[in-house]
């Protein structure tokens, strides 16, 4: 079928209710059916309900920690979760890694014409299931629709706002030398798993994308009054690019021990194959701190009893040799260093 | 570090220990190269054994004439360029093709020749064209996309093939006689394709030990072990530890695929210009394909950034770190060559994984001066 016959379909069924047309974002009627029977049956709460244009929260005591983030990943679904399911992921862990618990999200959809309806309503039961997961919900959001761009598409944009925990007070500035750096869990699997569905790379199947919120866990790190001096989700540029930032900004050297890294067979061998480093691939439901050596033990013991840390380790240390630089000891036996990539990696040619 | 790779290493240092006189082995490929710096396999090899990047990543040894056309190609009304990522950043003499990505050209980054297939089939109404590049690993898979657009009868995808050979290349490398190579760790990707025996004019007709391996740590280590062996010996032979995926011949249908599209020619490699029988040129039944006489594109001249010694970079006659750009205006944010662009370029593995600024490189033997 050609991209016209396609179209003509399109046009045919969209009246049919089965795909996203431009009068779904028009603000008339067509976009009040979407949100009322799309969008409320599923996300709907007392505040959303009330499609106001804003959500009210009440007061509340403590900082307040807000963040922003917006998904565009292809394809929106992959093996373990969805665009829906890593948006909220995404923002609740941000919070997280800020030490705040989520209070509410905001949901701003914008989806191009042409998207089968039953996508979306697949990813915003997604969205649905993690916020419930993570313990919160969506509270205000909107939808615009834009022209088509060739594929089926579809961007969100999240906002949350959290409620720091009254004891966390992560910041790189208090990063010591002789301080542990810890992973909960093993590392590479959410980027390889898009890959693999992007790409159709058969090898690569049984692969499963990490996405979780990290909410749960990081509060019971902080209930058992863990000091976790530095906290970050080594999403896009992977566990590299979080290393790289702790050197760079605490100003001391890290010394990560390749072994040490959780990484599962199947993952090792897919970025063998495709000649991609695993420790520059994206995570989804994973942290990295660092905490002092006498709670080094104490929090590895707490990860592993919790679902999202079942895999932790003590992966390296801090020191203060200069100037600061992150080094690998590889499974080799040799070194190397540990840096930032420029951009996405992609799959080696040959 | 497991059992096997320490008596590797053992025995590595056992040998070098019996050599009185720096021993420089070439890794032909790039993905040899990333992965030795990646597990970090220079630090740990004896001081006088160096390894020697060659010209082995696709991206780097692809001449800038070649970018320039697709540059040119990918301006042209209706066409859509798809390509590896690798190659968008590479710099022609304006610009490069990510650049003309942002000023409105349709060019789409696919991961192999048949998702240049598949943007064809989705697109009747535009010109898909893709920059074929790379060595015998890929030429195949352009071949077999060649052969299935003919049997589905599509008239709307074309080729900038640009495809190389590597034993033509390493041959090349040699022909200015008495080069300081004393051996060939042969790639394993490429090996697999065209087969182990290919590399045995290297043995024969200029007495340089080869031996076919795989990418992983233990594998680059015992091709190490098995070349210092026979140098000790003074014995030149070829050897494979890749017997695994490797063959003494090699993928026959794979081979066959490239002979029904192409056949071997003269090509033109980024600084070390043109070398006979290193490249592929289209058969006369495929010609129609071939996106330079769709387009009327005449391919120029080459015209690399003053200052860039990537073509010394990729025939190892110098070190990344003796260039005197690296880290001084080229890198990987702002590349001036080839070699900084691509993730398997010797510039870019140097410098993610091999500068400690402010440091002295844990690499005792940097290989500065290991001239080829």
């Amino acid at each position: 079928m050609t991209v016209d016959e396609q179209n003509t379909m399109r046009r045919a069924a969209s009246d049919a209710g089965e795909f996203i047309v431009m009068a779904h974002g028009g603000g008339g009627e067509l976009t009040d059916c979407l949100v009322r029977e799309h969008i409320l049956p599923v996300l709907g709460n007392e505040r959303l309900n009330l499609l106001t244009d804003g959500a009210v929260l009440g007061a509340c005591a403590g900082d307040l920690v807000m963040t922003t983030d917006s998904f565009v990943v292809q394809p929106l679904e992959f093996p373990g979760g969805d665009i829906g399911r890593l948006a909220v992921c995404g923002t609740v862990n941000d919070l997280a890694m800020m030490g705040a618990m989520p209070v509410a999200l905001s949901l701003g959809l914008i989806v191009e014409e042409g998207l089968p309806i039953r996508v979306l309503d697949r990813v915003v039961a997604s969205i649905a299931a993690a916020a419930a997961e993570a313990g919160t919900c969506v509270v205000t959001g909107d939808t615009k629709v834009i022209e088509r761009r060739g594929s089926d598409g579809l961007l969100i944009n999240t906002a949350g706002i959290g409620r720091r925990l009254p004891n966390a007070r992560p910041g790189a500035d208090r990063i010591r030398p002789g301080d542990r750096i810890v992973i909960n869990g093993r590392i590479a699997e959410h980027g390889l798993a898009v890959i693999s569905r992007r790409e159709g790379l058969q090898f690569a199947c049984g692969l499963t994308s990490d996405v979780a919120p990290l909410n749960g866990l990081v509060a019971a790190v902080f209930d058992e009054c863990i000091d976790v001096k530095f906290l970050r989700d080594p999403t896009r540029s992977g566990l590299a690019g979080v290393l790289a930032d702790i050197s760079r900004q605490a100003q001391c050297s890290l010394e990560i021990d390749e072994r040490a890294i959780p990484l599962s067979p199947t993952a090792r061998h897919a970025a063998e194959m495709l000649g991609l480093d695993p420790l520059v691939m994206a995570n989804e439901g994973k942290f990295v701190a660092v905490v002092a050596e006498s709670d080094a033990d104490r929090l590895v013991t707490l990860c592993r009893s919790h679902p999202l840390g079942a895999c932790a380790a003590v992966i390296g240390l801090v020191t203060d040799e200069q100037p600061p630089l992150a080094e690998l000891l590889t499974e080799a036996g040799g070194r190397r260093v540990i840096q930032k990539p420029y951009g996405e990696d992609v799959p080696r040619i040959c | 570090m497991n059992d096997a790779l320490r008596n590797a290493c053992d025995e590595i240092a056992a040998l070098a220990r019996r050599c009185d006189r720096p021993i420089r082995l070439m890794e032909v490929c790039g993905t040899h190269t990333v992965s030795i710096f990646r597990s970090g396999l220079r630090s740990i090899l004896p001081e006088n054994i160096r390894l020697i990047s060659g010209p082995g990543c696709p991206v780097c040894v692809t001449a800038q004439r070649h970018i320039d056309a697709a540059i040119d190609i990918a301006s042209r009304d209706g066409v859509i360029l798809a390509t590896y990522g690798d190659m968008l950043r590479v710099p022609g003499r304006h610009g490069s093709l990510e650049q003309q990505r942002a000023r409105g050209a349709s060019i789409q980054v696919v991961y192999s020749a048949s998702g240049a297939l598949e943007l064809a089939e989705k697109n009747p109404h535009r010109t898909v064209v893709f920059v074929a590049v790379g060595f015998e690993t890929t030429a195949p898979a352009t071949a077999a996309v060649v052969l299935e657009a003919e049997r589905r009868g599509l008239d709307n995808l074309f080729f900038l093939a640009a495809h190389k050979r590597v034993v033509p290349a390493m041959l090349a490398l040699l022909a200015p006689g008495d080069v300081p190579l004393d051996g060939f760790l042969c790639p394993g990707h490429v090996s697999v394709i065209v087969g182990a025996e290919a590399y045995r004019p290297i043995v024969t007709g200029w007495r340089k030990p080869c031996v076919v391996a795989g990418f992983e740590p233990l594998q680059i280590m015992l091709g190490i072990e098995r070349l210092l062996g026979q140098i000790v010996s003074n014995d030149c032979r070829l050897d494979n530890v890749y017997t695994v995926a490797v063959t003494p011949d090699g993928n026959t249908v794979a081979q066959g695929l490239i002979a029904t599209v192409f056949e071997p020619a003269v090509a033109v490699w980024r600084a070390m210009g043109t070398i006979p029988d290193s490249g592929f040129d289209w058969r006369p039944r495929y010609r129609r394909f071939d996106a330079l006489c769709r387009f009327g594109v005449e391919l120029g001249e080459d015209d690399d950034p003053p200052g860039c010694r990537c073509g010394e970079v990729i025939q190892g006659k110098l070190t990344p770190g003796e260039c005197p750009l690296f880290d001084r205006g080229c890198s990987p944010t702002h590349p001036i060559g080839p070699c900084m662009v691509s993730s398997e370029g010797t510039c870019a593995a140097w410098y993610r994984y091999n500068r400690f600024p402010g440091r002295a490189a844990p690499i005792a033997h940097a290989p500065v001066g290991g001239r080829v």
